[in-house]
């Protein structure tokens, strides 16, 4: 992990809300092709961690730097709202977001919830834009649902559009919150498996998951949170047999 | 600039003589005469008519409400007033006063039957009815003890005496003589009043234009022709004589006050009623369609003003939230009245001469653009946080996110409260006829005080509300419906508002 190169590089982030700090000084890197897993207690920060690297959430302070674009956040409001907005305005085109609850755009079929965005941001006639939507809905296997709403999709269904409306934008990095929990459990796998099939592929993945069987198999390296700090980054086999760590024990006793 | 353009029709032409009057039941000053053509007459009529043509100019007719009459000077909707207004400071105050052009008194009309009364102390006790800025009503406010009643019509006042609801009217003779007499059980006093005379009113200072109209009465006075015209409506009284001059014997038989008598008198059958209904309809659509258009003009002004706030007070910036907000809540704590008559009457106070149609709209679209900016702004709070930022994590802009996602999904959740709102706007317009603009409820005013028929018109005339506004329920419906199927959220249960799954198209 040499630290400037890398396609993700985090470093020193801090976010409060009013009093409470959430995320306590988080570095990490992540290299172009990885996938990596971030597991931990409810509350431990490793949602808003994940928010704020496209600024969906403001951090406090720190620095993120992801394909070249590099946001410096300052404890002070030094830099203005609006400059950086137009910074993570260029870093969120970088970078896929995956929702827990999916977030479709529900008054759209599938096929125009794939082919928006890159008509509205790129520009992309529409035309242009649905056949490489329909592309992209192939490779997540609802090749034959791009016209259905998404209230007319199973859940699992729904987050496989979700996956390729992201992939739509040729993200260099897709970040996923928690992709699986709102499903049934005989629907994850399906969700898991185009994550696995992206991961093939060379996708850099940042997950928050809650599938430690996912996180064992399919990441990796596994990224332990904990009140807000980063307490492990292992190996995935080594943090499940031999967790350095007193709470990452703790934590993956309750699952294994 | 757009303000100059609207007001052009306002400005005074050298050919023509705008006149002002209020000619719901106004006889026989100037009014609505009974029968198909339903022509305007009247002896104030006849009197500007014959001044006009003394002048070199052509008399155009301006009506306006009773109560507005004098404000409508000011703001230039006519060159002058002729409607029974009675020379007295309090009125010089206002406006200038070209000479008499009649004097008269106060008469008194009981129920038949009632002790005499020769003076107004003995009406202690009793509830009189008059009119709004009358000398009656001044000389009933300074009797100790009655009761007053000021009403908008004199039909009613008298029409309350003779059912019970009041126990007389006092109004000026011409009143009297025309409405009370061809009424069942009512009774003069014979002592007359006070005494008063009649002006024609223009706005203050217009000394050309005053001396203009008095020169031109001065010579239908004097060439016979004002007692020509005062006979025929049987208006030539002695103190008329006395005050131009002349012989006290009429010049003319009554005619034009017999004719209206008979016309008083005559009890249409069921069948001529309804005839006389269905000559309504042409009058009624007219006004008809006025108000459908004032409604949908004024709706989409406040679609438009409603959407711009609701924007700015969820998405903008402190100022323009503040600025939303204060509107938002000004607006919906007053009455839409009072908006309508600051408009009209106010404005021209800083300068500000709106066209009738043009203060019309803008108050109604300003009041309703408030209403639903609150709509507006319900609907775009509930959409789910979580569509916006897909939105913005898949690079779009937040304008961007508003306009392609957010908006979109609340406008389907908007669309019946606003179709509903228009339903109700539809009958609120009829507000407007309060500022001149003659629409279904100015007809059915017009239509209502020629024939004393509150009753058959106002049902004829809520028909046709109904039937204005029967399309616009069946949209709300139709909206409400297409929404319960289009409830295309995803995790909603289905059920609950959609159609069963099997009707729906796969």
């Amino acid at each position: 992990m040499e630290g400037t190169e890398s396609l993700v590089s985090v470093v020193g982030l801090h976010k409060s809300y009013d009093e409470v700090e959430v995320l306590k000084g988080v570095s990490l890197n992540v290299e172009e092709g990885d996938l990596v897993s971030i597991i931990g207690p409810s509350g431990c920060g490793k949602s808003t961690f994940l928010r704020c690297m496209n600024f969906l959430e403001i951090p406090t302070a720190g620095t993120i730097s992801i394909a070249g674009v590099t946001i410096q956040c300052h404890s002070l409001d030094e830099a203005p709202e609006a400059a950086l907005q137009e910074k993570a305005h260029l870093l969120r085109q970088q970078v896929g977001m995956v929702f827990q609850q999916f977030n479709l755009f529900p008054h759209k079929t599938i096929l125009e919830n794939v082919a928006l965005a890159p008509m509205i941001v790129k520009n992309q006639v529409r035309g242009e834009a649905e056949e490489k939507a329909r592309g992209v809905l192939a490779k997540v296997g609802l090749a034959d649902f791009a016209d259905r709403y998404p209230a007319n999709l199973s859940g699992g269904q729904q987050q496989r559009a979700g996956i390729a409306r992201a992939l739509a934008m040729t993200p260099r990095v897709m970040l996923y919150d928690e992709p699986t929990s709102a499903l049934d459990p005989e629907l994850v796998d399906e969700v898991l498996q185009v994550m696995k099939d992206l991961d093939r592929e060379g996708m850099t993945q940042i997950v928050v998951t809650h599938e430690m069987r996912f996180a064992r198999d399919a990441s990796d390296y596994i990224v332990f949170m904990e009140g807000g700090h980063i307490v492990e980054i292992s190996d995935e086999d080594e943090i499940f047999e031999n967790p350095k760590d007193e709470r990452t024990r703790r934590f993956l006793k309750r699952f294994i | 600039m757009a303000v100059a353009v609207l007001t052009q029709g306002l400005v005074a032409q050298d050919n023509v003589l705008r006149w002002g009057s209020d000619p719901d039941s106004n006889a026989p000053f100037s009014f609505f005469e009974r029968g198909e053509n339903g022509a305007l007459t009247g002896f104030e009529y006849d009197i500007i008519t014959a001044v006009a043509k003394q002048m070199g100019r052509e008399p155009v007719f301006v009506r306006n409400d009773w109560d507005g009459l004098i404000p409508g000077l000011a703001r230039g909707l006519y060159d002058v007033v002729i409607c029974g207004i009675e020379i007295n400071a309090q009125h010089a105050a206002e406006v200038d006063f070209s000479m008499p052009y009649y004097v008269t008194f106060e008469q008194l009309v009981l129920r038949a039957g009632e002790a005499e009364v020769t003076s107004l102390d003995q009406l202690k006790g009793k509830s009189i009815g008059t009119l709004d800025q009358t000398a009656a009503l001044r000389m009933l406010k300074a009797t100790p003890g009655v009761n007053v009643k000021a009403y908008d019509e004199e039909v009613n006042a008298y029409q309350d005496t003779a059912n019970g609801r009041i126990d007389g009217v006092l109004l000026d003779y011409p009143i009297a003589l025309y409405y009370a007499t061809p009424m069942h059980g009512l009774e003069f006093v014979p002592k007359p009043f006070g005494q008063i005379s009649y002006g024609i009113a223009m706005k203050k200072g217009n000394t050309a234009l005053q001396q203009e109209i008095n020169k031109a009465l001065a010579e239908v006075i004097a060439s016979g022709e004002m007692r020509d015209i005062l006979s025929r409506w049987k208006l030539w009284t002695p103190a008329v004589a006395q005050a131009f001059n002349q012989s006290s014997e009429p010049s003319l038989p009554p005619t034009s006050y017999e004719a209206f008598m008979v016309a008083a008198a005559t009890q249409p059958t069921l069948v001529e009623r309804l005839w006389r209904y269905w000559g309504f309809l042409p009058f009624l659509a007219e006004g008809a369609w006025v108000t459908l258009y004032v409604s949908l003009l004024s709706m989409i002004i406040a679609v438009s003003v409603g959407f711009l706030s609701a924007i700015m007070r969820v998405f903008g910036p402190w100022p323009l939230r503040w600025v939303a907000t204060i509107y938002i809540e000004v607006i919906r704590g007053t009455p839409l009245f009072i908006q309508l008559l600051i408009i009209f009457y106010g404005l021209p106070n800083i300068g500000i001469k709106l066209d009738p149609l043009v203060a019309g709209l803008l108050g109604l679209g300003l009041n309703y653009g408030a209403y639903e900016a609150e709509n507006y702004r319900a609907g775009l709070m509930s959409i789910p946080k979580g569509q916006m930022e897909a939105a913005r994590a898949l690079g779009m802009t937040q304008a961007q996110g508003l306009r392609f996602v957010v908006i979109p999904q609340a406008f389907r959740l908007v669309l019946p409260p606003v179709t509903n709102d228009f339903i109700s706007l539809l009958k609120d317009s009829s507000l407007v006829s309060m500022i001149t603009i003659l629409d279904l409820t100015g007809a059915y005013r017009q239509l209502a005080t020629t024939y004393y028929d509150y009753f058959g018109t106002g049902l004829l005339v809520a028909a046709v509300y109904l039937l204005l506004g029967l399309p616009f329920v069946r949209l709300a419906r139709w909206t409400e419906q297409r929404l319960a199927v289009d409830t295309r959220r995803p995790g909603h249960r289905p059920g609950m508002f959609a159609l069963p799954k099997g009707k729906k198209k796969a």
